[in-house]
C-alpha cells in the first residue's frame, strides 16, 4: 500500500497541557509537508503524537490505513523515519554504526544486523553521497555531516514516510541548502515527507504543503502560496513580513 | 575500525593468558614455568611428572580459586560497567558511583549481621544493589531542570553516603568477634578466602546476568540514543532498559558476593576498552571483560606478592583508579571517544 499519513480530529499536548486540537492532515507518497510555527508553537508535540511518542489527547493518526495504537513499536518504525531535533552524540559511534541502528525494527531482540541490514545501510550512506564518512566518528562531524548521517539512518529505516524535526537548526547557509535538496529529492522517490522549520522561504522552496501553528493551536493548511501570506505572518509571528514573488517562486523578507 | 579491533583483541588475550601464567607462578611458594607445564600436561593428557605434591596443592587448591575469582569478579564488574555506562548514555558511571556496590554492600551486611547463610547473604546483595541503582535512576531521572548526568552523579554519591552511614551503624551493632571482622573484610574487598563453594555459588549468578548482556548486545547500542529516538527506531526502551539493569545489577552483586567491594574496576575497564576500540557495544563488551579479568588478576596477584602482608585489592584498585577518574574529569570533552 502507497505510503500515506493521516490524522483525524487530532488532539495533541501533554496531560493537564493540551497544545493543539482538531488537526486533520493527510500526506500522501511525493508530498511534503512543511510545518512552520513559533517557538513553543507545538511542532515538536505535533510530531511526537505522529510518531506514536506521545499518545494523541483526541481522535487518532493512520499510517498506511492502520491505527497507531494497533502498531508495535517496530512496526511503526518500519513505516515512518524520524530525524530527531539537535541529535547530540554522547558516544563516538562511526557514522556507519549510526546507520545501521536505523535497521533496529528488522532485526531481531537477540540478533545483531544481516547481510541485508548491512547493505541497506550502505544503500542509505550512498544515497546521502557519505560515502567518505562512513568510518569516521560522529562527535567529530560538522552539524552538516551529522544531519546527513542522521537522514541516512532514518532512510535506513526502510520506512517511506520521514519526519525531519527541524533539519535545517543551526545549519550554515550551504549545508541548509543541501538538506532542502535532499527533502525534494526524497520527494521525488516518492517518499511522503513532514519536516519543521523557522524559516517560511523553505516552504516555498521544498514544500507541496504548508501547516501554520500558532500558539493556542489556532492552524491553517494548504498550499505555500495560500498559507504564507503576510497577513498569517503577521498573526502567527507578530512580525511584519513582506511575501514577494522572485524567478517563480516566493521569498519572505522581514520589515525592519 | 576492525583491524583496530582485532589488534586490541590479540593484545588483551595474549595479556591475559601472560598474566594467568604468572599469577600461578608467583607468591609465597614459588612455582617454574617447566612445573606448571608438566601439571598442565599431566592433568590434560596423563603424561607422567615429578613435581612436590605439596606444588600441585598450591596450584590446584590455592591459587587456582583465588585466580579463577579474580577472572569472574574482574570480568563481571566491567561487563556491569559496560552496560551502565551505554545505558545512562554517560561515561562516568559506574557500579560504585551509582551506589549499586554500596546497596549490594548493606544487603549482604545485613546478611552477615542477622547471621544468615550465604546464599541468602548473596540474595540480599543483589535486591540491595538492584534498590539502589533503581532509586537513584529515578532521582536522576526526575531532577529537570539540571544536567541530567549530574544529577545521576550526585543522587548516586548522596545515596552511597546514606547506605555508608546505615553499614556503619551495623558495624557499630555488630558482634566485635564474629561479625565485624567479617564485615570490615568484606567492605574492604579481598580474594584471599575464596572457595571454590563460593565460586560455585555466585558463578549461576554471574552468568544469568551475563547472557541477557550478550543475547542483547547489539541492541544495547540503542540505549545510548535519547529515549524518544530509540523508541521511534522500534525500541521498546522501557523494557530493554529494566532487562539490563537487572542484568547487570545482578552481576554486581555475584560479584560483591565473592570478594567484597572492589570499586574502580567497573568504571576505569569500561573506559579504557572504548577508548581502544570505540562504543559499539557488541564490539566492546567482550574486551571489556577480557581487560577487567586481566586488570583484578594483575591488581590481586601484587595484591598478595608485593608486600609481607597481604594488601586489600580494592586499595590497590583506588591507588590506581581515583587518579585515572580526575584524569577523565580534567580533560575528557563532551564527547566521549
Amino acid at each position: 500500500m502507497a505510503m500515506r499519513v493521516e490524522a483525524r480530529q487530532l488532539g495533541y499536548g501533554y496531560p493537564g497541557r493540551p497544545v493543539g486540537r482538531d488537526l486533520e492532515l493527510e500526506l500522501g507518497a511525493g508530498e511534503v509537508l512543511c510545518v512552520l510555527g513559533p517557538n513553543g508553537g507545538g511542532k515538536t508535540t505535533l510530531f511526537r503524537t505522529l510518531l506514536g511518542l506521545l499518545a494523541a489527547q483526541a481522535g487518532e493518526v493512520r499510517l498506511e490505513g492502520q491505527p497507531l495504537e494497533a502498531l508495535a513499536r517496530s512496526e511503526v518504525a518500519r513505516r515512518v523515519g524520524y530525524v530527531p531535533q539537535g541529535h547530540v552524540a554522547q558516544f563516538a559511534f562511526t557514522v556507519r554504526d549510526v546507520v545501521l541502528m536505523g535497521r533496529t525494527a528488522h532485526v531481531g531482540l537477540f540478533a545483531a544486523p544481516g547481510a541485508t541490514d548491512r547493505e541497506a545501510a550502505e544503500r542509505a550512506i550512498a544515497a546521502l553521497g557519505i560515502g567518505e564518512l562512513a568510518e569516521r566518528v560522529v562527535t567529530e562531524l560538522s552539524g552538516g555531516e551529522r544531519q546527513l548521517t542522521m537522514i541516512a539512518r532514518a532512510l535506513a529505516q526502510g520506512a517511506r514516510a520521514l519526519v525531519l524535526d527541524e533539519p535545517t537548526a543551526s545549519l550554515d547557509f550551504g549545508n541548509q541548502v543541501r538538506v532542502l535538496r535532499e527533502i525534494r529529492r526524497l520527494a521525488a522517490e516518492g517518499y511522503a515527507v513532514v519536516f519543521s522549520s523557522h524559516d517560511p522561504s523553505q516552504a516555498f522552496l521544498a514544500a507541496s504543503r504548508v501547516l501554520l501553528l500558532a500558539r493556542g493551536g489556532a492552524l491553517r493548511q494548504g498550499t505555500p502560496a495560500e498559507v504564507i501570506t503576510a497577513d498569517n505572518l503577521r498573526q502567527v509571528y507578530g512580525v511584519e513580513v513582506r511575501v514577494a514573488p522572485l524567478e517563480g517562486t516566493n521569498v519572505c523578507l522581514p520589515v525592519l | 575500525m576492525i583491524r583496530r579491533t582485532a589488534l586490541a583483541y590479540a593484545l588483551a588475550t595474549g595479556a591475559l593468558a601472560l598474566l594467568t601464567v604468572f599469577a600461578f607462578a608467583l607468591g609465597r611458594f614459588p612455582i617454574s614455568a617447566l612445573e606448571l607445564a608438566q601439571l598442565v600436561a599431566n592433568k590434560l593428557f596423563g603424561a607422567a611428572y615429578d613435581i612436590a605434591p605439596s606444588a600441585e596443592t598450591v596450584v590446584l587448591q590455592v591459587r587456582g580459586p583465588r585466580i579463577l575469582a579474580a577472572l569472574l569478579v574482574g570480568a563481571a564488574l566491567a561487563a556491569a560497567g559496560t552496560a551502565y555506562q551505554g545505558m545512562f548514555r554517560n561515561p562516568l558511571v559506574s557500579p560504585d558511583i551509582l551506589g549499586v556496590s554500596a546497596g549490594a554492600a548493606l544487603g549482604a551486611v545485613l546478611g552477615i549481621f542477622f547471621s544468615q547463610s550465604a546464599l541468602v547473604i548473596q540474595l540480599g546483595a543483589f535486591a540491595g544493589g538492584l534498590a539502589a541503582v533503581g532509586l537513584v535512576y529515578a532521582v536522576g531521572s526526575n531532577v529537570r531542570r539540571h544536567d541530567p548526568i549530574l544529577s545521576l552523579i550526585l543522587a548516586g554519591i548522596v545515596l552511597g553516603t546514606l547506605l555508608g552511614a546505615m553499614i556503619a551503624l551495623l558495624k557499630y551493632l555488630a558482634d566485635p568477634y564474629n561479625q565485624l571482622p567479617a564485615i570490615t573484610y568484606w567492605l574492604l574487598g579481598s580474594l584471599a578466602a575464596v572457595s571454590p563453594g563460593d565460586l560455585a555459588l555466585a558463578a549461576p549468578f554471574a552468568l544469568a546476568g551475563l547472557v541477557p548482556l550478550y543475547l542483547l548486545r547489539w541492541r544495547m547500542n540503542l540505549l545510548s540514543l535519547s529515549d524518544d529516538e530509540a523508541r521511534a527506531l522500534g525500541v521498546p526502551v522501557a523494557r530493554l532498559r529494566i532487562a539490563v539493569v537487572c542484568a547487570a545489577t545482578l552481576m554486581t552483586a555475584a560479584a560483591v558476593a565473592i570478594s567484597g567491594i572492589i570499586g574502580w574496576v567497573g568504571l576505569l575497564i569500561p573506559h579504557a576498552a572504548r577508548m581502544l576500540i570505540g562504543p559499539e557495544f557488541s564490539r566492546l563488551l567482550p574486551l571489556s571483560m577480557v581487560l577487567g579479568a586481566a586488570f583484578l588478576l594483575a591488581v590481586d596477584t601484587l595484591a598478595r606478592t608485593v608486600a609481607p602482608i597481604e594488601i586489600p585489592p580494592g586499595v590497590l584498585t583506588a591507588l590506581i583508579g581515583t587518579p585515572f577518574f580526575l584524569w577523565l574529569f580534567v580533560t575528557a570533552r563532551r564527547a566521549w571517544q
